[in-house]
């Protein structure tokens, strides 16, 4: 064999080589990775998507109070854009020229480049600027309009507690894939907690496409598309007209009403003042942030979210504990002289009442001094060994009341209020270094305790109920679906049943006691009508007493239960109880009476600016 | 009559057959990425896939004229036919049509002519020409720079028509050099500039200067056969290296750039190699030091080519094949669509005319340069092998036609037609594949376009003619 000949080998066998190379190469492309077909489908595939409805919220009595209306996206499809009429254009959807010929002529630059994707130019244009549009269509080659659900609100109310609905963001996306850049997703409120049901299913068609997305055919003929799915509609708790009304009282003040239907837990109105208004939040503008920025904090909803001081309204929940406990009886005796001496010149203050007085006087003149009494004993009770233990007693009772753990409402941030714990108290004392007398603020309500107004109104159920409540919701049923057991289900405090008719004596005497006879709520009574209640005025560090009230009504079989809470308006007497009992009168008789009562309170602007940090 | 039945029975039938074969895929490849449900008939004039029917005829007729033409007329006429085109390569620079940015085509009314495809023709039968005289040595000096000369005009004439892919493609005729007696360590030297040149873009210099140093060391020893030391040798370099730059530095606090220390080093290697090569004669020493120092130099002088001499939309692509940069939307989105549309035909293909990225025009260019994404995506792993062995079968028929000439001319010229084609296909599947740059050269025989076709059938014929006259 001589040289050349070895050569030509060579070349052959280099040939070969390379050939290998390749055909492993394609072997890795073709058989072993998988990206790449996936890819390809990505290309070639066109999803076009059916927005369903979303569903409808509907009140207690059937009245719609969230509907949908249709707007249209304005798109164009760059490649099909010639030269049209801006001005006739702008006419039709009122825009500004100027920014829309650059939109467009940079758009029209590109067209090439973009193809037949569409482009969104115009969002949300109400249907009466499409309808003139459509008549004129053909003035515009290249723009289609795609229709589009907002929410629209019978009555402008209840913000907080519907929450809002708005592009999904970027976050939500990545984690549920359902969703795509422009999709709508209720936030906050009934909107976020029933998102599931009230969305519905996007529908899709699949088409196949080219490189410039123009159509091409049905994806394997449509075995693949899916029709869009109407979300479902939601009946609702909510008394349409109470919470308006509610809403409308509490114009000017700051805080929040819960009416709660203790027979089911039934959330008959929620309310947060300031509230905010639905419809501003409807489609794109600037209102959220305007809302955002407002330094008292509409979107915060102080029904479900802030934990305020319960105030005397807490001193039924000592009064329960120590009936409970039997470390008294409704009989027992305790002396008030103007307070409660804590230590060496340190006394917890009372108002000037008769004394000495057993338990129902001191509901019904919400004496300090005997529940700071009543609180020790609980406490310091020999049979639980040390204050610690009493306390961890104690605490367990008022957990079983609802305090300092979420209700369980149907809505998203809910929180849990605030419950003290041991830990908290070694660390602000040291351990073993505190006593009954340490933390006697909890007696009346104050200290180291918040609650939020709905665990207040959950609290009157219970008293409402003699002894149990019902998980409180908002929504009673989604269309087509058995409620929750849960909503059926008597949750039972640690408190006998037995207890409780006691209370409901305090508290109607608190309300119906003669006058001079130290009844504090003496103004929330409604001809022909028995309200109990309880008054409350909480102390808080930031500037005038909260002004609180929770109650009931009727006496038997009752109806409605309800906490009231406005910030920084003073007695809970003098603000709290009368739009209490305005609630309770326009729920129970369909109007109110006491008109001149009603003219003052909805007029009044209670709450003072808070003191400076 | 009895001349012509004896003419083509001496024809080489297989040769003529993949030939057939190749151009009847790029047809039905053409059909199914230019397919248009409007025009669905193969024959349709007004689209791609009927022009190339034409194209296809009239090469049919290009190469029974060539069958029918006196055999010697190549080498006689070798020079003239080479200045013609050359004249023509001129004259396209002034009177030629600009299309995707290089002026490289004449039109003539519905044909479009790229010389370029004709020069490497016409450089082969130059080449062939020259290197066929009777008493020929390659290795002088004089006849390295005329080859070198016949080669780089035409390949300088059509990078002035910024068509720089189809200029690389005349790089192919160091195979055939190779055959002729050029020295296996030349292209082995070539192949590992290329090599060291694209590592230089990938990693630092200072690891391909180490690379080369390894590889001089270890060639010095296999020359002395003392592997053992070559290994210690290697092995302490890059000891004594990484304890300076890896310790020494950090411990002392010392701020020298580690290519430095290296070169200090080589400095101190090349200078003790030069003593031993001077005192013992040692003349492949030399030889070694050369190669180190001239790859220094070539991995130095990479960011300047690479910054100054290349062009932007080059340097993307580079970077873009060697995973430098990615940029699926801009230089690699060619690429990785192609990949996309490969990859997506799995083993067996989607089936005829079921290809989606190479029908809906995904992958741009897919009936020219990037037709082999049509057959990948329809036909699949076991199309595609199926035409990468058509083009080894094809290429291992020419070696033989070309190794069984008497006549030096047509074997070198045969190597020529075999070089080209094996560059053009390797680099041409290489790219749909992301194994090779994209520099925008067609798949012989199955790429649409009657310039290309046409020129890949006269190269291939002339082969077959000058064979079926080693008979006589």
């Amino acid at each position: 064999m001589n040289e050349y000949s070895r050569k030509s080998i060579v070349i052959f066998g280099t040939f070969v080589l390379v050939a290998l190379i390749l055909f492993a190469r394609l072997f890795w492309l073709q058989v072993v990775d998988d990206s790449y077909k996936t890819t390809s489908n990505t290309n070639v595939l066109r999803y076009d998507v059916q927005y369903p409805a979303r569903g409808l919220i509907i009140d207690r009595h059937g009245e719609r109070m969230v509907e949908n209306q249709t707007t249209y996206d304005m798109m164009v499809v760059p490649r099909e854009l010639k030269a049209f009429d801006t001005l006739a254009f702008c006419a039709i959807f009122k825009l500004d020229p100027d920014p829309f010929k650059l939109v467009i002529n940079d758009i029209y630059r590109r067209r090439r480049q973009i193809g037949y994707q569409p482009t969104t130019i115009l969002k949300q244009a109400p249907a009466e600027y499409y309808a003139v549009f459509q008549e004129k269509a053909f003035k515009f080659p290249g723009f289609y309009a795609q229709a589009r659900t907002l929410r629209n609100y019978t009555r402008p109310i209840a913000g907080n507690l519907f929450g809002y609905v708005t592009e999904v963001d970027t976050g939500t996306i990545r984690r549920n894939p359902y969703y795509k850049p422009g999709d709508y997703i209720g936030k906050s409120g009934v909107e976020e907690a029933y998102e599931d049901y009230l969305r519905g299913y996007k529908g899709v068609t699949i088409f196949v496409r080219d490189v410039h997305n123009r159509i091409k055919e049905a994806y394997k003929d449509g075995r693949f598309d899916a029709a869009a799915v109407a979300g479902k509609n939601l009946i609702c708790t909510i008394d349409s007209r109470l919470q308006e009304y509610g809403e409308w009282l509490m114009k000017n003040k700051v805080g929040a009403i819960v009416a709660i239907e203790p027979s089911t837990g039934e959330v008959l109105a929620l309310i947060s003042a300031p509230g905010i208004d639905p419809t501003l939040l409807v489609g794109i503008n600037k209102n959220f942030q305007q809302m955002q920025s407002d330094p008292l904090k509409p979107l915060f909803n102080r029904a479900i979210m802030s934990p305020y001081p319960p105030g005397s309204t807490f001193k039924l929940a000592n009064a329960l504990i120590g009936l409970d406990e039997k470390v008294i009886t409704p009989a027992s005796r305790y002396s008030c002289a103007m307070g409660f001496r804590i230590g060496p010149g340190k006394m917890l203050g009372c108002h000037s009442h008769a004394s000495p007085i057993d338990l129902l006087q001191s509901i019904q003149m919400s004496c300090n001094a005997y529940y700071c009494n009543v609180f020790r004993t609980i406490i310091d009770n020999p049979a639980y060994g040390n204050v610690e233990q009493g306390f961890l007693k104690w605490r367990e009772y008022v957990q079983s009341l609802g305090f300092g753990q979420k209700t369980g409402i149907d809505l998203p941030s809910e929180r849990a209020g605030t419950l003290p714990s041991v830990s908290q108290y070694n660390r602000i004392h040291g351990e073993g270094r505190w006593k009954s007398l340490s933390i006697i603020s909890l007696a009346i309500g104050q200290g180291e305790i918040g609650s939020t107004p709905l665990q207040m109104a959950n609290f009157a159920a219970t008293i409402a109920n003699r002894g149990y409540y019902y998980t409180p919701h908002v929504v009673r049923e989604v269309e087509g679906l058995e409620p929750p057991d849960d909503y059926k289900e008597r949750h039972y405090t640690m408190i006998d049943t037995t207890c409780f008719p006691t209370l409901v004596e305090g508290m109607y005497r608190a309300v119906h006691g003669e006058p001079g006879s130290g009844a504090t709520a003496r103004i929330a009574q409604i001809p022909d009508l028995e309200l109990c209640g309880k008054t409350g005025t909480a102390q808080n560090p930031h500037g005038e007493d909260h002004s609180s009230f929770i109650c009931f009504a009727p006496r038997e079989k009752p109806q409605i239960a309800l906490a009231v809470y406005i910030e920084n308006a003073g007695f809970g007497a003098t603000w709290a109880a009368p739009i209490a009992s305005l609630m309770v009168e326009k729920y129970l008789t369909g109007h109110v009476l006491r008109t001149e009562l009603e003219q003052r309170i909805q007029a009044g602007s209670p709450t003072k600016t808070h003191k400076a940090p | 009559m009895k001349e012509n039945t004896h003419l083509f029975l001496k024809l080489d039938w297989p040769t003529v057959g993949l030939y057939l074969l190749l151009v009847a895929i790029g047809w039905i490849s053409v059909y199914a990425a230019a397919y248009n449900e409007e025009h669905s008939t193969i024959f349709d004039f007004s689209q791609r896939y009927g022009k190339q029917f034409v194209w296809i005829l009239s090469a049919l007729l290009i190469a029974a004229f060539i069958l029918l033409l006196d055999s010697k007329f190549y080498s006689v006429f070798g020079y003239a036919i080479y200045g013609v085109v050359l004249f023509l390569l001129l004259l396209v620079l002034v009177a030629g049509t600009e299309i995707n940015g290089s002026r490289s085509w004449f039109i003539l009314g519905p044909v479009r002519l790229q010389p370029a495809e004709l020069a490497k023709a016409a450089t082969a039968i130059a080449l062939a020409r020259m290197m066929s005289v009777h008493g020929f040595v390659l290795a002088r000096r004089a006849n390295l720079c005329r080859i070198a000369l016949v080669i780089l005009l035409p390949a300088g004439l059509i990078i002035l028509q910024h068509d720089a892919g189809s200029a690389v493609v005349f790089g192919a005729f160091l195979l055939m050099l190779y055959r002729e007696g050029l020295s296996g360590w030349f292209i082995n030297i070539v192949l590992f500039a290329i090599v060291a040149f694209v590592l230089s873009i990938v990693w630092e210099p200072v690891s391909v200067l180490m690379l080369c140093a390894t590889i001089s060391v270890v060639i010095y020893m296999l020359y002395r056969r003392k592997i053992k030391r070559a290994l210690i040798l290697t092995a302490s370099l890059f000891g004594v290296y990484f304890s300076i730059v890896k310790w020494l530095f950090p411990t002392f606090a010392i701020d020298v750039a580690p290519d430095r220390v290296f070169i200090l080093l080589s400095a101190i290697a090349l200078v003790w190699g030069a003593a031993t090569a001077i005192r013992y004669k040692r003349r492949y020493v030399w030889y070694i030091l050369c190669f180190f120092i001239g790859s220094a130099a070539l991995v130095y002088s990479v960011d300047y080519v690479f910054d100054h001499l290349l062009k932007p939309h080059q340097r993307d692509r580079i970077e873009n094949l060697l995973g430098v940069k990615v940029d699926l939307r801009g230089a690699g989105y060619n690429v990785h669509q192609s990949k996309v549309a490969i990859g997506s035909g799995g083993f067996a293909g989607k089936g005829f005319l079921q290809g989606t990225q190479t029908k809906y025009n995904f992958v741009p260019e897919q009936s020219t340069d990037f037709i082999f994404c049509t057959i990948g995506e329809e036909w699949g792993l076991l199309g595609a092998s199926a035409v990468i062995i058509a083009y080894l079968l094809l290429l291992f028929r020419l070696i033989l036609i070309s190794e069984r000439q008497k006549d030096a001319f047509a074997r070198i010229y045969g190597y020529g037609v075999i070089a080209i084609l094996f560059f053009h296909v390797v680099i041409n599947i290489g790219m749909t594949i992301g194994l090779a740059p994209v520099i925008g050269i067609p798949l012989p025989f199955i790429s649409y376009g009657g310039s290309s076709l046409w020129a890949f059938t006269v190269l291939l014929f002339i082969l077959l003619k000058l064979d079926m006259a080693r008979w006589r």
